[in-house]
């Protein structure tokens, strides 16, 4: 108690710190995205023999609720490029608006749409990288697939820092914790590209979806799957994990000394 | 709606009548623009070489992002592989910051090519190199970088650099997670610290082991000791090690597997 | 009085409100794993000690005895884990002996799970217990909050779901023996490889009834490092001194008692000591 009778009542400030009006206040910087609002979790990719496949579930969370479960995530650029968004979904339609209108530009050019999965991930990339260093970052982690330059299979990631890296496999969110040491063990750093071929991918893929449905509490067994070769780009929007297994679950019964 | 991750420590603090009175009106915010890659990079230089080495790991948190991410750069090429450069750069820190600081350099010293018809020489583009990381003086490229090449005399040069701009040259230098683990290998190694010449005279009348530039196969061997000792005791060091040697004969690049654990 | 001493506490976060840090502890930031299968259970362990990114021990060991059937697999705060399941350890073997009865499963877990409530997460271990008693097979987690689970396979530590992916992909019912020492191995690999907080060696221990208890220490080695390039031993001399000072034998035997032992022993050993058998 002191000598503030407008203060009796409330909490201490030397104990619990003064009232936090920071939320309330209309004047002062510019509020960027501090935190996304509307996300989409893990997007994987492997690389095989002639192409490479990508996929994403098709869900949409407002923080823990399961807000929009036929969200497509996989985006098509041109006809050898792909992008998989993980992350805000917002953020995600702006980045689509921008890559639509550059495909647009592009075929204007008398060549048409030149640009290849190794060029667009450098831009997207240095979008983030623009963002970020304004402090107004686009907050996605991103898969893009596709071809190079040369014509050889082409997989890396971007994030909302700019971070950029590339990998036989990746995956964004918790599938970096849990799809990455699927396809790690299936498919290892060292094992020539010739010897994947695009059953077994596509099957990895499938693995671990499943394995982050089951694990991934921001999850749904919905998703979309894309495989992009020299013919172009077979993706399916609308397919449904099978197979499930909760055979475990039969013979649990309670977390201790519980036997019915 | 959503939590906000990072800094919430100051509402865990416990009250007492000298504790700091918490700034209530400045607003925090939550997106932190840098992240730490790990990986460790080290140079070291000879009589008519230098050396470049990084690992080829790439990290967050305690994840590994990638195997096979290298550090070390060709700087000033004529197209995209880097052919006809003469001058190396490691990165290590943030990766993205890495990256944008190597590609303006690297467009630095081109525009410098094109524009006097000589290629640049390795102390301005260290100058040069300083000036870019001080122009970020307040919002600093988050990297420890470190240039090699060789002087005008044909002697090995390499300058290493703090994140805003402070260079210095120097015989050896390691940078990145491990720079603690691997420093004072190299200065003993390599400018023989701590070692006296034996029965060269008793207590400070002993004579140090004088520094003299190394051969090139030793100083490859040192390297490749020094990153399998970080790689033991060093979680974000591993999987692979790259080495650039930047000779009159050109640079020659090789990669080495390290433990992936 | 026995327990904590909490003496030094409030002088620590006081000290921690001005700005000192806290001590560091050794973490076993780690995979471990269990799994049930026909007539026992395996648990298993990587062998990484980590103090932040520094590896503290290359080779330490995550599986503690609790009791001849029952062990444990510790992940979190290295001290916690050892000295958790040290005390346990020793009650339940009280509690056996009171009782005139093989140690229980579900007892080893009540007895953690009660002790680390207690200490509302203060004492960080997070724990596999598992093993075989009279009413059969059991494989717990217990968290430093008191929180328990019982599931057929369970993994924990920073590497749990590196582990975790390992059983989610090729788990089945009805293992045998070596269908479980297989995949409990395969997922600490897991973790070893995609874990930075996890390393070197697998480490396994197989309860099963009626078979004496196996420690498979060092299942694996994955990671054994390279052979050095370089020679690194020093001329006699190298190092610089100020001053010496040589003690003989004799002068040392004024303060203790110096034993010449034959050459040709192998095991130097002191006064036995007295055991009751």
């Amino acid at each position: 108690m002191n000598h503030f009778p407008e203060a009796w009542g409330r909490p201490r400030n030397d104990v619990y710190g003064a009232y936090d009006h920071s939320y309330l206040q209309t004047t002062g910087p510019k509020a960027h995205t501090s935190s996304p609002a509307v996300t989409g979790t893990s997007v994987v990719g492997v690389k095989f023999n002639g192409g490479v496949a990508i996929a994403t579930d098709n869900l949409a969370s407002y923080g823990s609720l399961a807000r929009f479960s036929d969200v497509k995530r996989l985006r098509t650029f041109g006809d050898k490029a792909i992008v998989g968004f993980g992350g805000d979904v917002s953020d995600m339609q702006y980045l689509d608006r921008l890559l639509a209108s550059m495909d647009i530009n592009e075929n204007y050019s008398p060549r048409g749409n030149m640009l290849n999965a190794k060029n667009l991930h450098t831009y997207l990339a240095k979008v983030f990288y623009k963002r970020r260093s304004e402090f107004n970052p686009l907050w996605n982690h991103v898969l893009v697939a596709g071809f190079d330059g040369e014509g050889e299979p082409f997989l890396s990631s971007a994030d909302l820092l700019g971070t950029t890296f590339s990998a036989p496999h990746l995956a964004t969110g918790f599938g970096a914790h849990l799809a990455v040491p699927i396809l790690r063990r299936k498919f290892p750093e060292g094992m020539p590209l010739e010897e994947i071929s695009q059953e077994d991918a596509v099957q990895a893929l499938k693995d671990c979806l499943k394995v982050l449905f089951y694990r991934d509490a921001r999850s749904i067994d919905k998703y979309s799957i894309a495989v992009v070769t020299k013919d172009g780009i077979d993706l399916k929007e609308d397919e449904q994990i099978q197979g499930q297994s909760w055979a475990f679950a039969e013979r649990i019964k309670g977390y201790g000394a519980q036997t019915v | 709606m959503t939590s906000l991750m990072g800094n919430q420590s100051r509402g865990e603090t416990i009250g007492y009548s000298f504790s700091e009175p918490t700034s209530a009106n400045v607003k925090q915010h939550s997106f932190y623009p840098y992240t730490d890659n790990g990986g460790s990079t080290l140079g070291i230089t000879g009589s008519d070489f230098a050396i470049l080495a990084g690992d080829t790991r790439s990290t967050s948190g305690y994840n590994i992002n990638s195997r096979m991410v290298p550090k070390v750069f060709r700087i000033g090429g004529d197209d995209e592989t880097g052919e006809g450069a003469q001058v190396l750069l490691s990165v290590v820190g943030f990766a993205a910051d890495g990256n944008a600081l190597k590609e303006k350099l690297d467009t630095m010293v081109k525009m410098y090519k094109y524009k006097h018809g000589k290629p640049m020489s390795v102390s301005a583009c260290a100058q040069r190199l300083s000036t870019i990381l001080y122009e970020k003086r307040f919002f600093p490229y988050y990297v420890h970088a470190i240039l090699a090449g060789l002087d005008e005399e044909g002697v090995g040069a390499l300058y290493s650099y703090d994140p805003v701009g402070s260079y210095e040259r120097e015989q050896c230098r390691a940078a990145g997670a491990a720079s603690s683990l691997i420093m004072p290998f190299l200065d003993n190694q390599v400018n023989f610290k701590n070692q006296y010449i034996p029965g060269s005279g008793a207590g400070h009348a002993l004579e140090a082991v004088k520094a003299e530039p190394l051969p090139k196969d030793t100083v490859k061997q040192l390297v490749r000791d020094a990153f399998t000792s970080a790689v033991e005791r060093h979680i974000e060091v591993g999987d692979g090690l790259q080495m650039m040697i930047i000779t009159k004969e050109g640079i020659e690049e090789v990669f080495i597997p390290l433990k992936q654990d | 009085m026995p327990g904590f001493d909490f003496s030094n506490y409030n002088r620590n976060a006081a000290l921690h409100a001005r700005g000192v840090p806290l001590p560091k502890a050794t973490s076993t930031g780690t995979t471990i794993v269990g799994c049930v299968y026909d007539k026992g259970v395996v648990i298993a362990a990587d062998t990484r000690a980590t103090s932040g990114p520094i590896v503290a021990d290359k080779n330490c060991e995550k599986l503690h005895y609790i009791a001849p059937k029952i062990w444990c697999a510790g992940a979190g705060t290295a001290a916690d884990t050892e000295f958790t399941t040290a005390l346990i350890s020793s009650n339940v073997e009280l509690h056996s002996l009171s009782t005139g009865r093989d140690p229980r499963v579900i007892t080893c877990m009540t007895m953690l799970k009660q002790h680390l409530f207690r200490y509302q997460g203060h004492i960080g271990a997070y724990l596999v217990v598992a093993g075989v008693d009279p009413t059969g097979t059991g494989l717990y987690t217990v968290h430093a909050h008191g929180s328990t689970d019982k599931l057929p396979y369970v993994t924990m530590g920073s590497g749990s779901l590196a582990a975790m992916s390992v059983f989610e992909s090729t788990w089945k019912p009805d293992l045998d023996r070596q269908g479980a020492i297989d995949i409990c191995a395969e997922a600490i690999k897991a973790g070893i490889f995609n874990d930075l907080g996890s390393g070197s060696n697998v480490d396994v221990c197989v309860i099963e009834k009626d078979q004496p208890t196996q420690l498979l220490r060092n299942y694996m080695k994955p990671n054994e490092r390279p052979q050095k390039e370089r020679n690194y031993r020093f001329a006699r001399g190298t190092t610089a001194w100020l001053d010496q000072r040589v003690i003989s034998k004799e002068d040392m035997k004024k303060y203790v008692t110096i034993e010449t032992l034959s050459g040709n022993d192998d095991l130097a050993t002191g006064d036995s000591m007295e055991v009751d058998t």
